[in-house]
């Protein structure tokens, strides 16, 4: 495997682009690497991905080795990242940020051999998978529980950047929030940022002084969870992680990143030789989404209705985008019965009927 | 939308606590720069402070020991500042900006281990009648001491600048440090003691962030609150109670534009956020700017 | 008592020995910090500034070095004449942003027309254009109402921030992005694309800039008048204005180099490497230019040296993650040391050490 000789004369870099795999650092174990955008000790995002990496070295032990860089900022450094993991010897790779999308592309592109797993992106390749969870059924066990436990029909939300990822959880939340209590209002903040404790704290305390007695955050940190427990009488909800820690009051329930399995399967594709590439968009079925336990500060009937509604989502039995559903303007989105299709849900923009205020754009 | 769901009483109240680790910071840099000092440091100390209180708290179990060890930390750190710029003659900028790398750094390592750990909570102080009083009692107090410690920051530096004698010789230092080494002050020893109040003033304000706002630790959480200090000290001119101003504007301002986006007002929030860092610059062109410490920023080696 | 004396003339040996010395001091020092963290401090040593440079792929991370070191040479050598002549612009970030979106906005208003010839120069003018413009603003205020240009070009980071931010959600929003942030990204379009001058060097319009950049400014620093000015100013402002020196112009005019240079590096970063103007596209570059500058002893040879060294522990930190796991933390730690210990050795280029008191 040394080739040290031939990769320091200058045209290697160029060779390697042209013969690949050939030249890298090989080993017998797969060797699987992760890129992360955050630290891994952000609690939230990156954490919940590092957590997947640690799940696969506790599936496969010495069978696999995991590499991973942190903090690795989207552009070049992430493409840079990336080629010194394949040369590295790295077979599996996941890019775990939306903005990694082009810099995985390019460098599957020049690899062809290794396998690229990007999150949240669109676009595959024969070497580029794409995963994402539909965070939005968490979201419609989340707006249940919401629209049940509000006593002033007022419901917070902490949005991120106004996305189709977070649009349709506002949505998804709305819907079945809706649904359990017609009079129940949404909210809405934006905080432009995913992750900024001071900025998140206001945001809640903000909306727990306007009235909201439960709030839903699409940020990374627990400082919203910190602001409604000290108001007292407020709800709220774990993202990303479980936040386990502000159970029971004021955090009644979560949705849990759960990447794990399906970082074990991919890598196990891998070892197999079966790897293809997919477009996953897994949800509460496939574990990817979890709801994390329901606090005793629910009542047990509304307890028992969000497992319900939970467990209908995860047999496929319920779609918590069906019809009859209208845009915000009034026109008509969805006939009675009918479901969203995937595609209109990826790039979703507007907000449903009943939703006040408008999308920054 | 809605104007009458803000509730003008608790905007004040929050935005007093959102301000408060940006007063400390700030009320120790402003110390720093009285002195003739440009410390760049601000967040890299925070952070620092962030973690280390955290950590005590967590293993004592009492937030004042966190506050405590928090200010220790952020001193010493601030101390490795002092030695380059005082004593080996470095940049202040360059050397700031370093100290912000190795404080952010440094944080993150002692943190491993200590994420998704709660603090315990920080009792607010709850005086019967007064604190339910309206209007007035959650203005005044409703709040934990640290906001209150805050305020009486402010005002002992106000009375140290204005009325001590070693506030002035501070002020000298800082105007113009020759002819304050002329005279026979000690520059160096001036300016070290200063960039150490300066770092346990920002080692307090990350610990409130570590163990109040949040109260959890998280690598990275103090998410540019240094640099909003450093722009809040330009911003007052170098007068303590302008400071307290500057940090309630530029809080004020975010828990507005939140307040006004909840009450379903469409607003542009980029163009809101960037507005008090606008209003800074507009401060120092009217103050004419003549207000900044003279020796700002500048090298002092005594033996010329 | 240890006491220091000035040198009448900064120390030949020590300008070249200073910078040595440091890096064996934070050798030594990170080598204790890896092995606190259980990790073979020769081998993590060897990783960050070996391997890149002659490991086994190093004819990949060579060329990676200059990718990373060329806007950080850029943008510091535009601001070491500011800085020699004590003017101090440390909002380069803040014009870097600026020069990027103008440099964008004119990339992406010919989309999906326009020719190369036509578009990438005009880019780059706009990109120039932009850091100027931003670095006007601290400039004009210092001569007209003596405001503070350090806090000024500071201040308007923040508000380029805001604006970057703004211009990824709207106007140079990509309306085929599915509804993500983030421009079209540029380097895929032919017409505004920063390429690789030559193939697999990393070399593209922006560090070749830069070289030119360092050879350029030597020129100008050590030969021409505007380069005596400069230092003239730095070491004695009142004998610059003897010597006929415009005070005013010369603020003027180190402000608008160093926005020019800061603006280009923007500009060459957004259409090639980075792509796309995206709400946080920027990482750092004009603030780790400043130390970059300092390190390099304000000289352009220096400047060039200093841009490898930082993007070389950039590099290498990253291989030492990924082969020998450690923390990211952990390379951020070093890099604050490094930076301490070469500001601290540096005391020895201008002073001696004189053991005893003066007296």
């Amino acid at each position: 495997m040394k080739r040290r000789t031939l990769l320091a004369s200058g045209a290697g870099a160029a060779m390697a682009a042209v013969l690949g795999a050939p030249l890298r650092a090989q080993s017998g174990k797969t060797k699987v690497g992760f890129i992360y955008v955050g630290p891994v000790g952000d609690g939230g995002w990156t954490y919940q991905h590092d957590q997947g990496r640690q799940a696969i070295e506790a599936q496969f032990g010495d069978a696999i080795e995991t590499v991973y860089a942190e903090n690795v900022p989207e552009g070049p450094d992430a493409e840079r990242v990336l080629t010194q993991m394949v040369l590295g010897g790295a077979n599996l790779i996941f890019t775990t940020s939306f903005g990694y999308m082009e810099s995985t592309l390019n460098v599957a592109a020049k690899f062809p051999d290794v396998k690229f797993e990007h999150a949240t992106g669109y676009m595959t390749t024969d070497n580029v998978s794409v995963y994402s969870a539909r965070f939005y059924e968490g979201r419609a066990v989340q707006g249940h529980l919401a629209g049940n436990m509000t006593k002033s029909n007022k419901i917070g939300y902490i949005g991120s950047f106004p996305i189709p990822e977070v649009i349709r959880g506002i949505n998804s939340a709305y819907i079945h929030a809706k649904q359990v209590n017609p009079d129940v209002e949404f909210k809405i903040v934006w905080a432009f940022t995913w992750f900024d404790p001071a900025k998140e704290a206001d945001a809640a305390k903000v909306l727990i002084e306007q009235g909201c007695d439960v709030i839903l955050q699409h940020t990374d940190s627990t400082a919203p969870q910190a602001a409604a427990q000290a108001a007292g009488n407020v709800y709220t909800f774990g993202q990303a992680s479980d936040m386990a820690e502000y159970a029971p009051m004021p955090r009644i329930s979560s949705i849990i990143d759960n990447w794990g399995p399906y970082y074990i399967e991919r890598t196990q594709a891998v070892m197999d030789g079966s790897w293809a590439s997919v477009s996953t968009w897994d949800g509460i079925g496939k574990g990817m989404v979890k709801i994390g336990e329901i606090s005793d500060a629910v009542p047990a009937e509304i307890k028992a209705s969000a497992e319900a509604l939970r467990d209908r989502i995860a047999a496929g039995e319920y779609h918590p985008f069906t019809g009859p559903l209208n845009k915000q303007d009034g026109s008509a989105w969805l006939a009675e019965g009918e479901t969203a299709d995937d595609g209109t849900l990826a790039g979703l923009s507007w907000y449903v009927e009943g939703i006040e205020g408008d999308i920054p754009s | 939308m809605d104007f009458g769901s803000i509730n003008p009483v608790l905007l004040v109240a929050s935005l007093m606590v959102a301000a408060t680790p940006i007063i400390l910071a700030a009320a120790g840099e402003l110390i720093v720069e009285r002195a003739g000092v440009l410390n760049l440091g601000v967040e890299g100390m925070m952070i620092t402070g962030a973690i280390v209180g955290f950590i005590v708290t967590a293993h004592t179990g009492s937030s004042w020991a966190g506050f405590g060890a928090a200010a220790l930390g952020g001193a010493l750190l601030s101390l490795l500042f002092a030695l380059l710029t005082q004593f080996l003659l470095s940049n202040q900028v360059a050397t700031g900006l370093a100290l912000t790398l190795f404080g952010l750094g440094l944080s993150a390592l002692l943190g491993q281990g200590y994420n998704g750990i709660k603090a315990p909570e920080f009792a607010k102080i709850d005086i019967p009648v007064l604190t339910d009083l309206p209007v007035v009692g959650p203005i005044l107090f409703g709040h934990d001491p640290m906001v209150y410690i805050g305020i009486a920051l402010i005002a002992a530096i106000w009375a140290f600048l204005k009325y001590s004698r070693a506030g002035l010789v501070l002020r000298a230092v800082g105007e113009n440090h020759d002819a304050a080494h002329a005279l026979g002050y000690h520059v160096m020893r001036i300016r070290t003691l200063a960039i150490m109040f300066g770092g346990a003033c920002a080692g307090l304000g990350g610990a409130y962030i570590s163990l109040v706002r949040v109260p959890q630790w998280t690598d990275g959480m103090t998410a540019g609150a240094g640099w909003i200090a450093l722009a809040i000290v330009v911003f007052a001119s170098w007068q303590p109670w302008r400071l307290l101003i500057g940090a309630y504007l530029f809080g004020g301002v975010t828990v507005l534009q939140l307040n006004l986006q909840a009450a379903g007002f469409a607003i542009p929030v980029e163009y809101l956020s960037m507005s008090p860092y606008i209003a800074t610059i507009l401060v120092l062109v009217l103050m004419n700017a003549g207000r900044a410490p003279g020796s700002l920023g500048r090298v002092f080696h005594a033996s010329r | 008592m240890l006491t220091l004396e000035k040198r009448p003339q900064p120390s030949k040996n020590w300008t070249y020995a200073a910078p040595l010395l440091a890096v064996v001091i934070t050798m030594i020092v990170g080598g204790f910090v890896f092995a606190a963290l259980g990790k073979d401090p020769l081998v993590a040593i060897r990783t960050i500034f070996y391997d890149p440079l002659f490991g086994e792929f190093a004819s990949y991370s060579r060329p990676q070095l200059l990718l990373k070191a060329g806007p950080l040479i850029l943008i510091a050598i535009g601001l070491s004449f500011g800085f020699r002549a004590g003017i101090w612009n440390i909002g380069a970030e803040g014009q870097y942003i600026i020069g990027a979106l103008a440099g964008a906005a004119v990339g992406l208003a010919y989309f999906p027309d326009g020719s190369r010839i036509v578009v990438f120069p005009l880019m780059i003018l706009a990109g120039v254009a932009g850091g100027m413009i931003w670095a006007w603003i601290p400039a004009f205020l210092r001569n007209r109402f003596k405001t503070n240009e350090i806090l000024v070009s500071l201040m308007l980071v923040y508000v380029a921030e805001s604006i970057q931010a703004s211009m990824a959600l709207n106007l140079l929003r990509n309306p085929d992005g599915h509804g993500f942030p983030g421009s079209r990204n540029l380097s895929q379009i032919p017409a505004s694309a920063n390429l690789e001058i030559f193939a697999n060097t990393g070399i593209h319009w922006g560090v070749f800039t830069a070289l030119v950049a360092v050879v350029v400014s030597y020129g100008v620093l050590m030969r021409h008048r505007f380069g005596f000015d400069v230092r003239l100013a730095g070491q004695s402002p009142r004998a610059a204005i003897f010597a006929g020196v415009n005070p005013k112009r010369l603020v003027m005019t180190c402000m608008l180099i160093s926005g020019a240079l800061a603006g280009a590096a923007g500009m060459f970063e957004v259409s090639g490497p980075a792509g796309r103007v995206s709400i946080d596209f920027n990482v750092g570059y004009g603030f780790t230019a400043i130390i970059v500058a300092f390190l390099g002893r304000l000289h352009p040879v220096g400047i060039l040296f200093a841009g490898i060294l930082m993007a070389l522990t950039y590099i290498g930190g990253e291989l030492a993650q990924l082969s020998l796991s450690l923390p990211g933390a952990a390379i951020q730690l070093f890099q604050g040391m490094l930076l301490f210990f070469l500001l601290a050795v540096d005391v020895m280029t201008n002073f001696r050490i004189r053991f005893g008191s003066k007296e």
